[in-house]
């Protein structure tokens, strides 16, 4: 495990992950049952307890320049296992907002996905796989991984191939525009 | 105005890659009398990637399609997908969180008339239902065959939010696969993580997760998974051939809906259950499962049974 220099503490960073989680990160007494049972922590940088303990010291950059927090899954297990009851999963999707919000870059095979998945819901109203799966080869600028599988799926004529429009769609259009208009007035 | 029915959100996949899920839910919720009026217009509820994003975003699209129940006087909702239902689920809670809650309000461009709820199939066959009369629907037991019942991880935690069942130890699809006549393994790893949608960006989550889970269903002596979860379904169905690749194993295990297994106990025809939509092929286990029946899959119809 790499040892890590914490930087000077950022308070306003604790206060402000405890704020929009909900959550008082401050109990975690780094038991590491969260980390004991996290199903992506191989792919992660920093295991999750750790992550906990550096919020409670206020390291703002590590944490939201970490792996950790873009491949966590949302699985919740850290969330029901933590002995202090607190909800580590909103924490680490918090984290990741923040990060979003400051720019960083995080892992971009994951933002990629993330972005071409919106994009197809807010043109149809309805996320479309073909779509979202094409999005992400552009974005990410590879060939999307999973080629060996479209063969197999497409004789099951489950995929598609145009997007199911809903009638509504500017009222879904509409939802993202004030949701990037809140963004733009520094929500 | 008076209405029964349940407010039904089908979710994204269960137009594309869950189709059969979407197509015996229907099935066997006729078969059981569960009235299903689909929300109409329905939009995507953002999944995943919008509450990685922003949590007003995704309360306010989730939110939507509780606008759509209302103006069909409709409260309660139901769908087959854990991930949509609680996304659902979160939506109707951060809408009351003082933090969250006004700027949803101001992303959806309105605020709900009346109280909702949101439950998943699943939770609806066992708490409406019950076991009593599911079994008494059965037809054509599935005798002799050996399942794991896997839930994921979205199903039933936190307990919390979801309210149902065990969040460590969940046993409402054992005990429904077992009224249905089929034989429950004890499956250690019943709501660990198959990887999500991680697999897109990264295989190598899924590979691994998966892998696991059906290493620890293949040394039980499974002959099928039985899910209630799209994800987990395509994870282990449609990415076996992949995880099999990487790790260089020869897994065929089917991985079934839990409608459909129900489906089939009730006499269901098979073209409501959708069979063949599944990527490792159903049929050896199947036709085991019926070498020894008199009755054949398909010989009672949905309106039959319904009857
Ligand atoms: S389980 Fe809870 S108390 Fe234990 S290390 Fe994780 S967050 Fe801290
Ligand atoms: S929610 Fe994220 S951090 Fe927690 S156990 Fe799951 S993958 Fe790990």
């Amino acid at each position: 495990m790499d040892i890590v220099n914490l930087g000077k503490p950022d308070r306003e960073f604790t206060r402000r992950v405890e704020k929009e989680s909900g959550q008082t990160v401050s109990k975690c007494y780094q038991c590491g049952n969260c980390t004991a049972g996290c199903p992506m922590g191989f792919a992660y940088d920093f295991q999750v307890n750790r992550i906990m303990r550096m919020v409670q010291a206020g390291q703002k950059d590590l944490v939201l320049s970490s792996k950790a927090v873009w491949y966590c899954a949302t699985c919740e297990s850290c969330t029901v296992r933590c002995p202090n009851n607190i909800d580590v999963a909103t924490v680490m999707d918090v984290c990741r907002h923040m990060a979003r919000r400051e720019k960083k870059i995080g892992v971009w095979g994951v933002r990629a996905f993330t972005a071409s998945f919106l994009e197809t819901v807010k043109r149809f109203g309805r996320s479309w796989e073909m779509g979202a799966m094409g999005g992400f080869m552009a974005f990410a600028l590879k060939p999307f991984t999973d080629l060996d599988l479209v063969p197999k799926v497409l004789p099951k004529n489950k995929l598609p191939l145009v997007p199911h429009t809903i009638k509504a769609r500017k009222e879904v259009a509409d939802i993202f525009k004030r949701y990037n208009e809140g963004k733009r007035n520094g929500k | 105005m008076a209405n029964n029915s349940l407010a039904y959100y089908p979710g994204c996949s269960g137009q594309g890659t869950s189709k059969e899920y979407d197509m015996s839910t229907r099935a066997v919720c006729h078969a059981l009398d569960v009235k299903l009026q689909d929300i109409e217009d329905w939009s995507c509820c953002g999944s995943t990637p919008a509450h990685t994003v922003d949590h007003g975003l995704s309360t306010a699209l989730s939110a939507r399609n509780f606008v759509q129940a209302e103006e069909q006087g409709l409260a309660d909702v139901t769908t087959p997908c854990p991930s949509c239902l609680k996304n659902l689920k979160v939506a109707l809670h951060r809408l009351k969180d003082k933090n969250v809650g006004p700027e949803a309000e101001r992303i959806l461009g309105r605020s709900l008339t009346q109280e909702h709820s949101v439950r998943s199939i699943l939770q609806v066959i066992y708490e409406d239902i019950g076991l009593k009369k599911i079994a008494a629907k059965v037809v054509q037991p599935l005798t002799g065959l050996k399942v794991v019942p896997y839930y994921g991880c979205l199903m039933t935690r936190p307990h919390d939010l979801m309210e149902f069942d065990d969040e460590e130890n969940p046993v409402s699809m054992d005990k429904i696969m077992e009224a249905a006549g089929a034989t429950i393994l004890p499956f250690p790893l019943k709501v660990e993580c198959c990887g999500a949608s991680m697999g897109i960006p990264r295989n190598d989550a899924v590979t691994r997760l998966t892998g696991r889970l059906l290493g620890v269903a293949a040394s039980l002596g499974a002959e099928a998974i039985v899910v209630a979860c799209p994800l987990c379904q395509m994870n282990l169905d449609l990415r076996q051939s992949q995880v099999n690749r990487y790790n260089k194993t020869n897994y065929k295990i089917p991985v079934f809906y839990f409608t459909q297994l129900l489906g089939l106990a009730f006499g269901i025809q098979d073209t409501h259950l959708g069979f063949d939509k599944l990527v490792v092929d159903p049929k050896p286990v199947l036709s085991k499962l019926m070498a020894n029946k008199s009755v054949l899959p398909g010989t009672f119809d949905n309106a039959e049974v319904a009857a």
